[in-house]
Parts: structure tokens; sequence; C-alpha cells
């Protein structure tokens, strides 16, 4: 599992929200290559190869990773500072993927630098189609520079 | 005091200028007035006395004036030694000559001719006297004498002198007196300015001017104490007012700011926590009639439709509170703002949103040309959508919907409005319009969640404008408002316009 290339890094707690996420990757036939972590410290120890990850192969890094904002230990603005603070991190798209759209969540996203942040819809059928646009977008329509380029530049 | 070089001075200086020039005057007027007496009394005292030697002379030359002898009168005359002003002295006969005559030795000797001017006269630095001589009542001849007035004079120079010298050291004196003397009068009213200025510049009212003398002077000096006493007092009352205030005002600030944050605290967990749930209810209801279809009965499915369009009303009730609560805690930022493009806007909107549900009612729209007003353009399109979108719900059994949107003036502020010819309301319960979850109408009839109005007053509030409506069951509705705009403003803006 760890030698598999991940494309998704789905960063979330919520059991039914990781069940209704695959679901509506898996209906786009998005769901190939997800990893899903349930708390921030996870999705570090995932980004930078550490505990439970120490066998992860760092020269590819996820295409995309969908946070949530809450989340246990660290949440998910504190991944992002950490992502944005490392160079081995800092190219990766990450798409904020929360419940609520409250103007100081949006603020502080950008200002720490995300790439989206889109509020899930409350009708699914909504959230399937916003899924697909953004599975199509960041992994087929968007290009992110070769893993070499920045893996192993660690401060 | 009207000479302008003491108009600025102090008092001590205006009091010492007043003297000394009263002292100066009155100094100088006593001394005229004695020098002039004086010399005017020495002058008749002299006279007389003249008159008198020349009685005696007159009475002494009688003799020789009858036998004609000069030795005799020459002899008379020359007693005249003893006094050292007389000049010259002559006896003329009756007929007009000399007889005799007297000189003093600095003087001409030749007499004037006899005249029959005025017996005494005064001339320059000489007095003249000229008088008959009689024996038996019958004038025999006449003396003349000219007496130097020299005496007179230096006395008159002295005396001047004297007197100019009394004024000069008297008001030397007074200059010296009065330096010492100022206390009396300029100490107390410097010490009273020196207060007042201390007062007004330190703005300390315990401050109380020493009272060192009575009179007028002590009286106001009380008073201006009293006067502080009660200020400070005052001042006093007013601080403490003042701590009280800002102290109440710092704890309710500080209520507040808790309760705000709570209430933050609540509302962000709401936006997360409420809606999760309400998001999974729906996803798998979707998910489960889906993936159900076909084999479960048509009223399960049914069950699953309600489940869906429950949770769905239930999101939309929590998006609009937390917009209630959003609207509450954030700040006005006005800017000039056209409304009839902003109207315009949001009638496209919704009629987009009509479109997407299916909707092909068609609604007359009478848009009037709107101001451009100072609001903050985020919030008053909410109050536009939410005004514009009741009134298309509310004139859904209408055959011919008409809404109607457009301003007046009224007292001077424009009040916009949005007339409708829907179902309306009964004014009876008006009062209840603007409540939060207020409703007038059941929900199968009219679908809502009863806080837009609640969002449209706290916006209109938030501006300083009112908001009303005037409504008639069966008959329609008009929903008025203001924006709490300043009147010149409002008013340029509508010319510009």
């Amino acid at each position: 599992m760890t030698q598999r290339e991940v494309e998704i890094l789905l960063v979330e707690d919520n059991p039914a929200d990781v069940e209704l996420a695959v679901h509506a990757l898996r209906h786009n036939n998005l769901a190939n290559q997800i990893e899903v972590v349930r708390d921030g410290e996870e999705a570090l120890d995932f980004l930078f190869g550490r505990g439970a990850f120490n066998q992860r192969d760092m020269e590819h890094p996820p295409k995309l990773v969908l946070l949530d904002l809450k989340l246990p230990k660290l949440d998910g603005l504190e991944v992002l500072r950490e992502m944005r603070d490392d160079p081995r991190t800092r190219p990766i798209p990450v798409v904020i993927l929360t419940t609520s759209r409250e103007e100081s969540d949006l603020v502080r996203s950008y200002s720490i630098g995300v790439n989206s942040y889109i509020q899930k819809p409350l009708n699914f059928d909504d959230f399937r189609d916003t899924v697909r646009q953004l599975g199509l977008y960041w992994l087929v329509v968007n290009q992110v520079p070769p893993s070499r380029a920045f893996a192993g530049k660690s401060e | 005091m009207t000479i302008p070089l003491l108009r600025d001075s102090s008092v001590g200086r205006k009091l010492t200028f007043v003297i000394l020039s009263t002292c100066g005057l009155a100094l100088l007027l006593a001394g005229v007035a004695i020098v002039t007496a004086d010399s005017f009394l020495l002058r008749s005292a002299l006279e007389k006395d003249l008159q008198a030697l020349a009685q005696i002379v007159a009475d002494n030359s009688t003799a020789a004036l009858a036998f004609d002898n000069a030795q005799d009168a020459q002899q008379t005359l020359a007693s005249l030694r003893a006094r050292p002003n007389m000049q010259q002295a002559c006896i003329y006969r009756a007929n007009g000559t000399v007889l005799a005559k007297y000189a003093a030795s600095d003087a001409t000797s030749e007499c004037p001719p006899k005249t029959e001017r005025a017996p005494t006269r005064i001339d320059g630095m000489n007095l003249f006297l000229s008088r008959p001589i009689l024996l038996n009542k019958e004038v025999v001849g006449t003396l003349y004498f000219r007496y130097q007035l020299g005496e007179i004079s230096a006395r008159t120079r002295l005396y001047s002198l004297l007197v100019g010298i009394i004024a000069i050291c008297s008001m030397l004196l007074a200059v010296v007196l009065f330096s010492r003397m100022p206390r009396l009068i300029s100490e107390p009213i410097s010490k009273l300015v020196e207060t007042a200025h201390a007062v007004s510049t330190n703005g300390d009212y315990g401050i109380r001017a020493a009272k060192t003398t009575g009179g007028e002077l002590g009286i106001l000096v009380d008073s201006f104490n009293e006067m502080l006493g009660h200020i400070q007092r005052g001042d006093a009352d007013l601080r403490k007012a003042q701590d009280e205030l800002e102290q109440r005002v710092a704890e309710r600030t500080n209520e507040l700011e808790s309760v705000n944050k709570e209430l933050q605290a609540f509302t962000y967990s709401v936006a997360h926590d409420l809606r999760a749930p309400l998001r999974h209810i729906d996803a798998f209801s979707r998910i489960l009639s889906e993936e159900a279809r076909g084999h479960l009965p048509p009223d399960c499915m049914k069950h699953l439709d309600r489940i869906v369009r429950a949770t769905q009303q239930m999101g939309q009730l929590v998006d609009d509170l937390l917009n209630l609560s959003r609207v509450g805690r954030q700040e006005v930022r006005r800017q000039t703002t056209g409304l009839t493009s902003l109207v315009d806007e949001v009638r496209k909107e919704i009629k987009e949103v009509a479109v997407q549900s299916g909707s092909t009612r068609s609604v007359e729209w009478q848009i009037a040309k709107l101001p451009f007003v100072d609001c903050d353009p985020g919030l008053v399109k909410q109050v536009y959508a939410n005004l514009l979108s009741n009134a298309v719900k509310y004139t859904r059994p209408r055959d011919r919907a008409i809404i109607e949107v457009g301003s007046m003036q009224s007292n001077g502020q424009p009040v916009f409005y949005v007339k409708d010819n829907g179902v309306g309301f009964s004014m009876k319960y008006a009062n209840k319009l603007f409540g939060v979850f207020q409703r007038l109408h059941r929900q199968e009839d009219f679908e809502g969640t009863g806080v837009g109005l609640a969002t449209v007053q706290r916006i209109i509030h938030k501006h300083g404008g009112k908001i009303w409506a005037e409504a008639e069951l069966d008959k329609g509705a008009a929903f008025y408002f203001t924006l709490g705009l300043e009147e010149p403003d409002a008013k340029e803006l509508l010319i510009a316009n």
C-alpha cells in the first residue's frame, strides 16, 4: 500500500464524510488512488514520510490534498501552514473541503496559501458534481512540476 | 483709563500713575495759586507802602515848592536812598519844570517830562507813581517815583523754585512710598489673577486664592473661592459620574464581548456541526434511494423523498440563521451605490432561479429609476433580494403578478418601496412581520423560514434606517424603508442622478 502512487490524499476525520467523499470520487471514477488519513498529525506523517508512513516513496507526492478544517490534534489550517513552510510540500495543491464558509476561515486559508476553498454543498447531488469538477480539474487539467524538482530539498 | 500705554499695564502701575498724576497736578495748582497770591499781595503791599512814602515825601516838599527851594527838595528826595529799589524820583513845579530830582547810582538822572497819566502803573519791571503835591488843597507840584520791582520777581522766582522742589520731592516720596504700598490694593488682585490663571491652566479646582484683605477685594476673593468650590464639587460629581459610567461601559463591553465570543463560537459550531449531519442525512438518503430503487415499495421511496426535502429545508434554515447572525456582526461599509442597477441584478438572479426550477410564471416588473445612495451594497442587495423574492412568492396565485419598485421623498429623505398585488396580510399581524421565525402563512402555502424579513430589518437598522409595511389581506403588500442617509448627501445624489 505504501509503495502505491497516491493521487489524492483525503484528510477527513468523520467516517461518514470519508465514506461520502470516497463514494463521490468512485461515482466519478476518481477513486483509484486515494489515501485517507484521519487527523492532522497523520496527514503530516504521510506527507513527510514519518511514523507509520516512513516507508513511503517520497519521490511521488500526492497530486492533490483534500483537507477538512476541523480535525483532531492538528486542524486543517495548521496542516496547511506546515505544508507551505516546507519546500518539499509547498507545491502540492491543497483544496479545503469543509462544511462552513465562515469569512474568517476563508481569509486565513487563502492567506496561508490554499489553492482552492470549497464548501461541501448540503445537497449530495451537488456534492458529487463538485467532486467531479475538482477531481477533473486538479488531476487531469492541472499541471504540477516534477517531484524530483523539489523532493529532498529539506530545510 | 484710555491711555493706550497703560491699557495693558498692571493694576499697580495704573494706580501709581493715577495717584502720581493727581498729586502732581494738585501740587502744581496749589503752587501756582500760592505764588500768584503771594506776588499779588506783595505788590499791593508795596504799592501801599510807596503811596505812604510818596505822601511823606510830598508833605515834606510843600515848603520847598512854596519857596522854590531846590536844595531843600533835593534833601528830601535824598532820604529815598534808604530804598535801594527806588530808581528815580522827581519833584515838578506846578508849571511842569523839575524842581529836584533823585536817581539811584545806576539809573538815568534825567526826569521824564511830566505827564497826566494814571497815578500808579506798572510797566515791565518798574512801578511808576505820580502824585500831586497839595498845599492848602491847591496843587503846587507833582511827585514822581520809578521803583524797580526786581524784589518781587526775585521772590516769585524763589517761591516758584521752592514749589517746584517741593512738588518733585513729594512726588518722589510718593513713588517711593507707593512702590511699597501696592500690596494693599494690587497684590490681592494679582494673587487673584495668579490663582485664576493656575486654575485655568491646570484645571485644578482645588486651588484657592489667599485672602489678605477685607473690603470689596476681600469679598471678591471670597466669592471667587466660593465659585471655585462650586465648580470643584460639580467637577468632582461629574468625574465620579464619568468614572462610574466608564466602569459600567467597560463592564458591559466585557459582558458583550464575552457574549459575542460565545455567539461567534456558537455560530461557527452551528455552521460546521449542524450542517454536517444534515449533509449526511441528505447524502445517505439519496444513496439509499438510488441503490434501493426497485427494491423498496413506493411508499418507502416517498418517505426517503420527504427526508431529503426536510433536510434541504433545515439546511436552508441553518443558512438563513447563520446569515442573520453574520449580518448582525458585520460592519456597514457605505459606498455610493446605484440602486437601479442593483435592483436589476437582483431581478435577473430571481428570474434565473425561477427558470432553473422550471417555473414559467411571468411577472410584470415596474421598476422606476432609483437614486444613487450611500449604503453597503452587499447588505442592501440582500434587502432587495428578500423583498423581491417575497413579492414573487406571494403573487404566485395571481394570473397577472405586478411588482413595483421605486422611491419617493418624505421629510427630506428618500423612502424606498417594493409593492406587489399578492396575497398580502392582515395589518393585525404587522407587528409580527419582522420577528425571527414569525410567519403569517402556512408552510404548505408559501415555503419559508421566517428569517428573511428579520434579516432585512437588521440590515436597515444597521444603516440607521426604518422599515415598515402596509398591506391588506388578498390585495397586496407594500414594504417601505429608509437607509438612514444624511439629508444633504441624499439630496445631492438625487440631483446627480
